[in-house]
């Protein structure tokens, strides 16, 4: 084009020289440190995919943490640093584990004090052995794979429950709730998405059940995305399981619902077990859907003020307050009360005082924290269900918010 | 001097920067954008050579990669085979499912955007396949443990995984020029630009063809086990979806179809323009408006690919500059 | 196991059935555009999320039923797509085909991520007074949206190719499909020709996002989980033929239905890649192509 002929006409080394500059432009800008804001603040590092499939979740997660650090700031930030003011360094994992490792990178050269992500265990696997190598502190906000807490890294620290403990808790959680009914479930049947997520907590769930006196007649395996439920719905309806348990992604969880109202498949109760689309968004826009669904997940503790206020700051901000918001908030104060207890950013004491934490959240139903091998033991996995447009905890008893309603009405 | 020589001498000036790179640049995040630089313009070679070259366009390299990934992956949790040697076991398996492939498509007459269909199919099989079946790991996929050790093709530190990649792009680079010298090149070329022209002056297209995508193959299924060592987790979406396929015709179209050079600086204007519209814009999303918009920018007003800008007419020859 | 997969084989080939009119859709968009203009279009799947997301906002802003809301989005989309044509795709990509290739793609880019930025990540769905009424088969309940869509799929494919066969600018187009430059020499404008094509296909996308949002979900991304059956559907029904795009729909709706009820959900979806293979192997025009 004649365009660009003009403009080179003849001068290859201009353009060499000219895009050197650029280039080295390009560079200088990206190396001078990006927030040169407050010096000695505590830096975060927060990593979630913003853009991709997990955006959602990502945006849910950053604000939860923004919104923990904003709070802790207001209450006078890091006291023993003398109000140290936390704060937020933004990565996008944009899905893959490469870029998340990279981002690793990144911020420990822009000073990062810790690291918390990444919603997808795949990129926490590889953003966790980066930091590993500095030592960084690292807390994962979600990520269920008990892969993340089993390489004895004594960097990584988990505040909710992995999928294995989840398995476990949603067992007994379930068997709870059918003694309390009479025991009229026997069967379930098991819908999960294709890959760790789905077939690492199908297979775990499958072994606690057992273990319950409740038989798994059918499991399900499905890709992702899936586009259409009904053979699926056809196939459970012809195993007349008393429980199906949904294991997936919002997208096929909410699918998999319409599809079974469809098809007008009877069954005792839908148990889902991390069930990605079970919600108050759910809840609130598939009413008659949701109703008496339940749930087994990370969820905050109804009944605590705390809890209560950050659920309507949440909906006055105009976002549903998904499990991410405060899984992130937890996190952060985790983190928090890490350097509070160390008194410094120095890598090896924050680790220390992590690892021995007994950090005890109120808007959380669980224990005081007591890490072992960099997971929480004091957390729980909660049956939720939802009831009358509203979610209530319904088990484990002392934290049950209200009686469950089973079988479904 | 002559051009040859001059040539030669900026080559290799540029050789002795890349190579003593890490000595300069102390940031191990930039190491690492590096690194990916030279794995994408590595995997962007490898479509180049039968896309750029022999002009026949794929949609589904990514298959190469994923297969050289799981090939070595399997061979060490599964046999204990360190991955140094796993990963020409893994070239040979890329290079052999090229020649599948190939055979099939190429015997079939298939030509243009079928063929080019036709390898996104395959990768799609080989997707769901991976998902399916136990060795793969099904749709969990396979971790690999943290062992660093040159056996492994593990380094502690980003240095280690830059040379190993630069080695690979200097492999690549090495492969496009002596295609550009050789025999087998010209050739591919004529292939490119009249097939029946070229059976006609006896050249045995579909032998030629077969040995392009082998190549192909070969080079992807290397990629494959570098990532696997880097990152230690391959899953099916990770081996055989379109991105990355199309992440490799991306940086050679852009950089310069049938270049030498065009991979490399299509893969380092694309990855410099993300970074740096990520550095300057945090609403997600928005950066990546600009990058789309960039690059329809940059193909509209280089049809022919940024290494244009380096040449007016192709054979023309330069004096070096006025 | 496999007798209960037998069992539900009749429901299965109906809920094939179902959902391929709608892959037919999507297909019949493509196949146009790549039949006529030879340009395969990377923008597609996110053209098919900027209609899903058309007929959201429709519903939950104005409380427009999506089948209503398909008098308004086919033709908003079908002059998205001329305009997108004739001043963008067509006038930068200086005729190359890898260049379109290229420039379809950055569009593709920039529809994702201002979706992402302007409407968030999250999936949003639509409940319908009807969802969850059906036809009561015995073996199946089918579902009103799916009834529905379905025969507005097989009208609009009708009315398509009436268009297409019984029109001048029917004829037009298919005479620009064969001959470029012959029709050029009669007078046709030929960019005119493309751009309308190109309007026609977005427009079809347009319709297949209005009775999709019923019975799926929409973010950023939906629209890519369709592209690759359509690309199945356009290459096994014929470029660029509409009775093609039709039946290959249903073909690969049932294959794909039949293929998850006997092995499974996950490797079911072989199906669609062996038949895809196979077609372009043994009989690449397709069902109803003519040989070049």
């Amino acid at each position: 084009m004649t365009r660009s002929k003009d403009l080179f006409t003849g001068s290859r080394r201009k353009f060499i020289r000219g895009a050197s500059a650029t280039f080295a432009l390009a560079a200088a800008g990206l190396s001078a440190p990006k927030i040169a804001r407050a010096a000695g603040a505590v830096k975060i590092g927060l990593i979630h995919p913003a853009t991709g499939w997990a955006a959602y979740p990502a945006a849910q997660l950053r604000y939860g943490a923004q919104m923990a650090i904003a709070d802790i700031n207001a209450a006078g930030g890091i006291k023993s640093m003398g109000g140290a003011a936390l704060e937020a360094v933004l990565g996008d994992s944009q899905t893959k584990p490469e870029i998340g490792a990279a981002e690793v990178e990144k911020m420990n050269e822009a000073g990062v004090h810790a690291i918390q992500g990444c919603y997808q265990s795949a990129v926490g696997l590889a953003a966790s052995a980066a930091a590993a190598k500095y030592n960084i502190p690292f807390s994962v906000d979600v990520g269920v794979s008990d892969k993340l807490v089993q390489r004895g890294l004594s960097n990584v620290f988990r505040m909710a429950d992995g999928y294995g403990r989840i398995a476990a808790d949603a067992s007994v959680n379930l068997a709870e709730i059918n003694k309390a009914a009479g025991s009229p479930a026997k069967t379930v049947a098991i819908v999960h998405e294709e890959s760790e997520f789905g077939t690492g907590t199908a297979k775990l769930v499958t072994k606690a059940l057992a273990s319950h006196g409740l038989e798994v007649i059918e499991t399900i395996k499905h890709a992702n995305p899936t586009r259409n439920f009904d053979n699926i719905a056809l196939r459970l309806k012809s195993a007349k399981p008393d429980i199906i348990m949904p294991i997936n992604y919002p997208g096929e969880y909410i699918l998999l619902a319409k599809t079974l109202r469809q098809q007008r498949v009877d069954f005792m109760a839908s148990y889902s077990v991390l069930g990605g689309g079970f919600n108050f968004k759910f809840v609130d826009e598939m009413p008659q859907i949701a109703e008496n669904m339940i749930d087994v997940n990370h969820w905050y503790d109804p009944r605590s003020t705390s809890g209560q206020e950050m659920r309507a700051r949440t909906e006055a901000d105009g976002k549903y307050f998904t499990f991410e918001v405060y899984c992130a908030y937890m996190s952060i104060m985790f983190l928090a009360d890490g350097f509070e207890r160390a008194g410094s950013t120095d890598k090896e004491a924050v680790n220390a005082a992590l690892a021995s934490s007994t950090l005890d959240i109120d808007f959380m139903p669980y224990g005081p924290t007591k890490m072992v091998d960099g997971q929480n033991m004091g957390s729980r996995a909660v049956a939720i269900q939802a009831q009358k447009g509203d979610v209530q905890i319904i088990a484990p008893s002392d934290y049950a918010s209200a009686s469950a309603v089973f079988p479904r009405s | 001097m002559t051009l040859k020589a001059k040539n030669a001498l900026l080559f290799g000036l540029a050789f002795l920067v890349a190579a003593l790179a890490p000595v300069g640049i102390s940031s191990k995040f930039y190491l690492d954008v590096l690194t990916l630089i030279f794995f994408t313009a590595y995997i962007g070679q490898s479509w180049n050579i039968l896309g750029g070259y022999a002009g026949q366009f794929s949609f589904g390299g990514v298959m190469f990669f994923g297969t050289g990934a799981y090939t070595s992956s399997i061979l060490l949790i599964t046999f204990g085979i360190p991955p140094i040697f796993g990963i020409f076991v893994a070239v040979l398996m890329g290079a052999f499912l090229g020649f599948l492939v190939g055979y099939l498509s190429f015997r079939s007459g298939l030509r243009g955007s079928y063929f080019a269909l036709i390898t996104l199919a395959f990768a799609e099989l080989l997707r769901v396949l991976a998902n399916s079946v136990e060795f793969t790991g099904g749709g969990v996929g396979l971790f690999l443990t943290y062992a660093p050790g040159l056996k492994n093709l593990q380094f502690v530190s980003p240095t280690g995984f830059y040379y190993f990649s630069l080695f690979l792009l200097v492999i690549s680079l090495a492969i496009a020029l002596w295609l550009e010298r050789s025999r087998f090149g010209a050739q591919l070329v004529a292939i490119r630009e009249n097939e029946e022209a070229a059976e006609a002056l006896g050249i045995d297209t579909l032998k030629c063809k077969l040995y392009a995508i082998m190549i192909m193959g070969g080079m992807g299924g290397a990629a494959g086990t570098f990532y696997a060592q880097k990152y230690l987790y391959i899953d099916p979406p990770i081996s055989y979806s379109i991105a990355l396929s199309v992440e490799m015709l991306l940086v050679s179209i852009v950089g310069g179809l049938g270049t030498v050079f065009g991979p490399l600086i299509g893969s380092i204007v694309l990855h410099v323009v993300n970074e740096v519209a990520r550095h300057f814009i945090d609403t997600p999303g928005l950066s990546l408006i600009v990058y789309g918009v960039i690059l329809i920018f940059i193909i509209s007003y280089l049809p022919n690919g940024l290494v244009g800008l380096f040449r007016k007419t192709r054979g023309k020859k330069e004096d070096g500059g006025a | 196991m496999l007798s209960t997969s037998l069992s539900l084989l009749p429901a299965g080939i109906i809920n094939g059935l179902m959902f391929g009119a709608i892959y037919a859709l999507v297909a019949l968009g493509l196949t146009l555009i790549y039949g006529v203009l030879h340009i395969i279009n990377f923008a597609h799947g996110a053209m098919l999320m900027l209609a899903l997301y058309s007929a959201y906002f429709l519903f939950k802003i104005l409380n427009i039923d999506p089948y209503v809301a398909i008098l308004i989005v086919t033709p908003a989309s079908f002059f998205f797509g001329y305009v997108i044509y004739r001043w963008g795709i067509g006038k930068l990509s200086g005729g190359k085909d890898q260049n379109i290739l290229l420039i379809t793609l950055g569009l593709s880019i920039i529809l994702e991520n201002a979706a992402l930025f302007f409407f968030t990540g999250d999936q949003q769905t639509i409940s319908l007074s009807y969802s969850y009424d059906s036809l009561d088969l015995g073996f199946l309940y089918l579902s009103y949206p799916k009834l529905i869509s379905f025969i507005a799929s097989l009208v609009i494919c009708g009315f398509l190719w009436m268009l297409m066969s019984l029109t001048d600018l029917g004829k037009a187009i298919r005479a620009v499909a064969k001959q470029r430059e012959g029709a050029r020499l009669v007078g046709i404008d030929v960019e005119h020709v493309f751009a309308v094509t190109f309007g026609i296909g977005i427009a079809c996308l347009g319709a297949a996002g209005c009775m999709l949002l019923p019975i799926f979900y929409v973010d950023p991304y939906t629209g890519n989980v369709f592209v690759i059956i359509a690309f199945t559907i356009v290459v096994l029904g014929g470029m660029g033929s509409i009775v093609g795009a039709l039946l290959g729909g249903f073909i690969i709706g049932i294959t794909e239905s039949v293929g998850g009820l006997l092995l499974g959900e996950s490797l079911g979806q072989i199906g669609i890649s062996l038949i895809f293979i196979l077609i372009l192997i043994f009989r690449p025009t397709g069902i109803f192509g003519s040989k070049v």
